[in-house]
Order: C-alpha cells, then structure tokens, then sequence
C-alpha cells in the first residue's frame, strides 16, 4: 500500500469515526484528502468508485466495523459511519501477573500459524494501556505447532458452516472425502484433532487434523447446524484412549543390568542367580510377547503358559521373516 | 488465518493502534515504543510523521494529530478522536484465548490462578469471539513433573536416573537444569549433560530418579538451546537407513516417527526411516509383532535372526538362561 492511500484510510477512519450522520460517498469525497474528482466525468467517476470501494474492503479485511445506512428516510444513498463503541476495544485492566502470562501465550504461537495473529492481539491491548513484560516466565515453555487444517476448521467451527476435507487414515492408501459439521477443535496430548457430526457416517466422529491432506473448503451457508448443548468435545477424542485392563501378571527373567525397558515396566523387581526376576502386570498377551521377543536373549518369559508359547511363537516368526534375501513382493 | 496480511495491511493496522499506544505513555522514548511494537526506530519515526498529518475534517491545526517529539521523546497532545485501539479480530481473539487455555492446561505451570484470570478478561474484552470452539487438554503426571520443577527452580545442578530408549539402559549422570519444555504431548526438561558435555533434552516420564547436588545450576555459556519447533527428533542423513515392511498394524510408525518414505506394497507398506542405533532399531521393531518385518540393511537381519535363535534355545533349555550371546554393542 502506498503512503499516500495509508494516509487516506486513516483519514477515512477518523472521518468516520468523528460522524454521527451516516456520510454518502460523495459527502465523504468531498471531505476527506485522497478522493478528489469530477463527478460529472463518468470516467473520472467510475475511478473514484472503484477506489472507494477497495478502502473499504481493506478496512472491513482489518476488522473496522463500517456501518451501512441513511441518514434520513428521504436520502437515497447508503451512507457510512463507523461506530465508537463497535470500533473500540473495550475497557480492559491487567494485574501484572495477568499481563505477564498474556505475554506468553502470545509467544506460544511463535513458530506457528497464529503467531501474527496472536502479536497484533497483543499489539492492540499495548495500545489499550496494558504493560507486558516480554521477560516474564512461567516456568515450563510449551512450543505449539499446529497443523494447517487449524485455521479453517476453527473459522468453519465458529461459523457453523460444513467442511469438507480429504482424510487419509494410515491403515489406508487412498484418502477419502469426508463432509463434516465441525463443532470444534481439541488439542488432546499435543495433537490436534476436529469433532463434529459426519454427514455420511450420520454419526459423531473425530478426525486429527495430521491427517487431513489438502485444504479444508467450507460449503454451504453460515449457521447450517447447532453443536449439541453441552457437548464435551474432549471427551469424544479422549474415548478411544481410555485405560486398559490389566489384569495379567508375568513372570520374566532378565540378564542382570539389561534390559532397562522392559525392568521399566516391572511392578516388582527381585534378583536371581540367573538373572533378575520382573513381575509386569499386563493386558494384552500378545503386546507384551511380541515386546520380550524383542529383547531376544536378554529377557526369558517363565509364564505364564499362554505368554510364555506366545514368546516362543513370536521368536519362531522373526526367524523366518527375517530369512535373507529379503524377498519383496 | 482468514487471510495473511500484506505489510502494507500491517502499517494501517499499526497506525490505527499507535495512537492510543502513544497516548498511555506520554513521553515515551522512541526507541522504547519501536522494540514494544516490534518495529525500527526508522519505521516508527515514518508512521509518526504519516499520522502528523492525518487528522479530523477541516484538516486545520486544531484538527490533525498532534505530537511533541522531544528529541528522543513523543507526546500525543491531540488524538483526532483516536483514541481507542480497534476491537480484536476473529484471529487475534482465537489466537489469544486458545493460547491461554493452552497455558491454562500446561502441566507443571506456575501461577496458573494469573492465567485464568487473564484468560476471563480477554475473554470479556473479545467479547462474542471469545467463544473460540477449541478445547485443550494436556494429561500429565502431575507429581513427578511438580517435584523436576521444583527441583529445577531449586537453581541446583541434579544427578539424574535416566532411561534413554535408544540404548536401552538407565544411567546417572548429572546435569545442569535450563528450562523445562512441552512439545508434542510430552514434558521436558532441558539441561546441560556434564557426561555428554551438551545440551539434552529428558522426558520427565524417563526420569527414573533425581538428586538435588548442593552445588547450583551452571550450564556453559556455550550451552545453546534446541529448536525444537519442527520435533524433537529431526534425524539428520548421517543416521543409518533402515527398511521395512508393515502391515496396517503397524503402520501408526509413519505417524509417530519421522520416515523418509512410505511405498505401497500389495497389501502392506515398505517404510524408509532413519534410526539413530540399530540396537534400539532392532530391539523396538522385533518388538512390534508380526505387522513389522526388517528387509534391510542385511546385518540386521542377520542380527535379528542370531538373537532370536538364542533367544529360543532358552525355551529349550531346562533352566537358566543361555550363553551369553551376541548382543547389540
């Protein structure tokens, strides 16, 4: 943007910022610097309205809330004002620790997408008098990344507009079209992951955004669905992640000063000639198997029966999988 | 992430805020607002003499913007009616508020009563785009990362009990505390290693144990954080490339660990990764089950194969376990 138009936008601003009258564009024209013409030019007109409808796209674009309307009932021209109470940002008094922890969370986004957002917020509450300390810590730094179908599933979210994406689960090649009314975003365990009604599956689902490939595109109008009241976003992503039973217990012998990982997961520990004895308490026979099969000599499963054959069968499987030349398909 | 902004969108949004900025903080050095605004004293200088000569209709001395600029000082004497920054945008409210409840949720965090207070009033000043559809839960366990931070606060070097997975084993050593991260769901603590003689990140969830040493916290100058904004891990093309066949079961690798490739193979996959030992490689991949098979470098499989095969001769054996054998080094 050149000088000459950033200085007519802040002219515009404070125009009509300072009306209580709604203003035409020839009224504003003929006010403010920067928009001089002759009417009478259709040309000459036609530039000027082209510009005038750019400046107030760009303002619009920068969040200033322009207002349409007429000043008297025997006006036929739309005219504009802007506002104060629309335009300001509200009164807002930061205690120095509230400060200082907007200050970080404003840093989070630092290497993210939201990071220019995120320091023109702060940018502004400077402006409205708050002071933050760009030093102030809070003791564990967490570093945010966010995967690009943030930003549009967020906007689509807060629009109640349909989505749709193309999603590839990892167990399948192809990716798949999925139309999706987005209640919302969860960040569960540092992943990110959108929750909303699947309009093919006629079901709630939840989708992580990693796997999202390609651009979000919102279809359809704004206010297209209303997310369940009280809808527990977290709790449909923590689901499928809940605790397993344990009710197994293994008896394992390890070499003495190996097998650090599996002593790890050890609810008992008791030394022996042969090695030391580990007690792991368990729920999958075969998860826990196939990770003693792992540690190949280092580690012997004495029982019980079922885990100790599943061991075996494990060691056997390896054997031949791993029989050279490796024979691809 | 509407849109990215054009600098030139930038300016106009940084001069409509700078003079309420300026207006909180008469006499304010120039250079002091510039670094606060995160502009150049050349830039700030530049927007200042654009606002000089914006100001309201009439455009007249008692109309337009004015400032005192004592040397290296500015004053706003009269403000043209702008005297509140604009509200937040739908970005910057998002970017905010998420950011807080990010922070909120961050285990191991300090005065978190501070960020619920800050995040309630940036909510209330956001007003309607408070209502950010993104919920965040962080899981963690609490105690142990309550008693590294504290620790850590302590300013004291530590001896450390760690598991390093890539060796598996758990040793001592003692290190020099620097700051404590969260990246991607899991917490660290960053410190100077005296027996790596470099920095290393731990995961708090393998620190087996820890003693404060009476002697304080002292990293070398040298000691350079790591950036750690695209992982934690970033194998680099030094690291020995293995190969390996999955099947859907196992195909949540590619999702965890950074891969070089992924090739569809009929029904199964063939996966390119770069591992940092192939002692852990061998020992986490044999431990996957039959959705993992190794098909290359050949003396992995040759290992593989030889310590299976030992493995199950002592399933063959009465008691005890084999001679030792050929492990991993």
């Amino acid at each position: 943007m050149s000088r000459t138009r950033t200085e007519r936008l802040v002219n515009l601003v404070i125009c009509l910022l300072s009306t209580r009258r709604f203003l035409t564009a020839a009224q504003i024209a003929a006010t403010v610097p920067g928009y001089e013409h002759d009417p009478s030019d259709p040309r000459d007109h036609e530039a000027f309205q082209r510009k005038f409808e750019r400046d107030k796209a760009e303002l619009r674009d920068l969040g200033v809330p322009l207002e349409t309307g007429t000043a008297s009932i025997f006006d036929q021209e739309p005219g504009y004002r802007i506002a104060q109470r629309e335009y300001a940002l509200p009164d807002i008094l930061l205690e120095p620790d509230e400060a200082a922890a907007v200050g970080i969370a404003a840093r989070l986004w630092q290497h993210a997408g939201l990071a220019a957002a995120a320091s023109s917020g702060l940018a502004k509450l400077r402006a409205a008098g708050v002071e933050v300390d760009p030093q102030a810590t809070l003791g564990v730094e967490p570093v945010v990344t966010v995967d690009p179908a943030f930003g549009p599933l967020t906007s689509a979210a807060r629009e109640r507009r349909a989505v749709t994406f193309k999603y590839r689960v990892p167990e399948v090649d192809e990716p798949s079209t999925r139309r999706l009314e987005p209640w919302g975003v969860v960040c569960w365990r540092g992943r990110w992951y959108v929750v909303g009604h699947d309009r093919d599956r006629a079901a709630t689902r939840c989708f992580r955004l990693s796997r999202i490939v390609g651009d979000v595109r919102a279809t359809g109008r704004g206010g297209a669905f209303e997310p369940p009241a009280g809808a527990d976003l977290i709790s449909h992503v923590a689901r499928s992640s809940g605790p397993i039973a344990r009710n197994g217990r293994a008896t394992v012998t390890v070499r003495h000063g190996r097998a650090a990982g599996l002593r790890r997961l050890a609810a008992d520990v008791t030394p022996g000639p042969d090695g030391d004895r580990l007690t792991i308490v368990y729920g999958d026979v075969e998860w826990l198997a196939a990770r003693i099969a792992g540690y190949g000599p280092d580690a012997r499963a004495d029982g019980p029966p079922e885990l100790r054959d599943a061991v075996i069968q494990h060691l056997k499987e390896l054997i031949v999988r791993h029989e050279v030349p490796a024979v691809t398909a | 992430m509407s849109a990215v902004r054009t600098p030139s969108g930038d300016r106009l949004g940084r001069l409509l805020n700078l003079v309420p900025y300026l207006l909180a903080r008469p006499g304010i050095l120039i250079s002091e607002a510039a670094a606060d605004l995160g502009v150049t004293d050349k830039q700030l200088r530049e927007d200042l003499e654009l606002l000089w000569v914006c100001g309201l209709p009439g455009y007249g001395p008692g109309d337009l913007i004015d400032m005192a600029i004592d040397g290296d000082h500015v004053t706003i004497s009269h403000d043209a009616g702008m005297d509140k920054p604009l509200r937040l945008n739908p970005d910057e409210a998002l970017a905010l508020v998420v950011a807080l409840r990010m922070l909120a949720e961050t285990p191991g965090i300090g005065t978190r009563d501070a960020i619920e207070r800050a995040l309630a009033k940036i909510e209330s000043a956001a007003g309607d785009l408070a209502d950010a559809p993104v919920a965040v839960r962080l899981p963690a366990n609490q105690k142990k990362l309550a008693a590294v931070r504290g620790a850590v606060d302590s300013g004291h070097a530590l001896r450390l009990t760690y598991y390093t997975a890539a060796r598996d084993e758990t040793t001592d050593r003692v290190i020099d505390p620097m700051r404590m991260l969260m990246v991607g769901g899991f917490n660290y603590l960053e410190a100077w290693c005296r027996r790596a003689e470099a920095t290393r990140l731990f995961r708090i969830d393998r620190i087996d144990g820890f003693t404060e040493l009476d002697e304080p916290s002292a990293p070398p100058v040298g000691a350079v954080p790591h950036d750690v904004t695209a992982g934690v891990f970033r194998p680099g093309p030094e690291l020995p490339l293995v190969t390996l066949r999955v099947g859907r079961g196992g195909r949540w690798i590619t999702e965890y660990y950074p891969v070089e490739e992924v090739v569809k193979d009929t029904t199964e996959w063939l996966v390119t990764m770069r591992v940092t030992d192939l002692g852990w490689a061998q020992r986490f991949l044999t431990g996957q089950g039959r959705d993992v098979t190794v098909i290359g470098p050949p003396e992995l499989l040759d290992r593989i194969r030889a310590q299976a095969a030992t493995a199950l001769d002592q399933y063959a054996a009465p008691t005890g376990l084999g001679a030792d054998p050929l492990t991993a080094g």
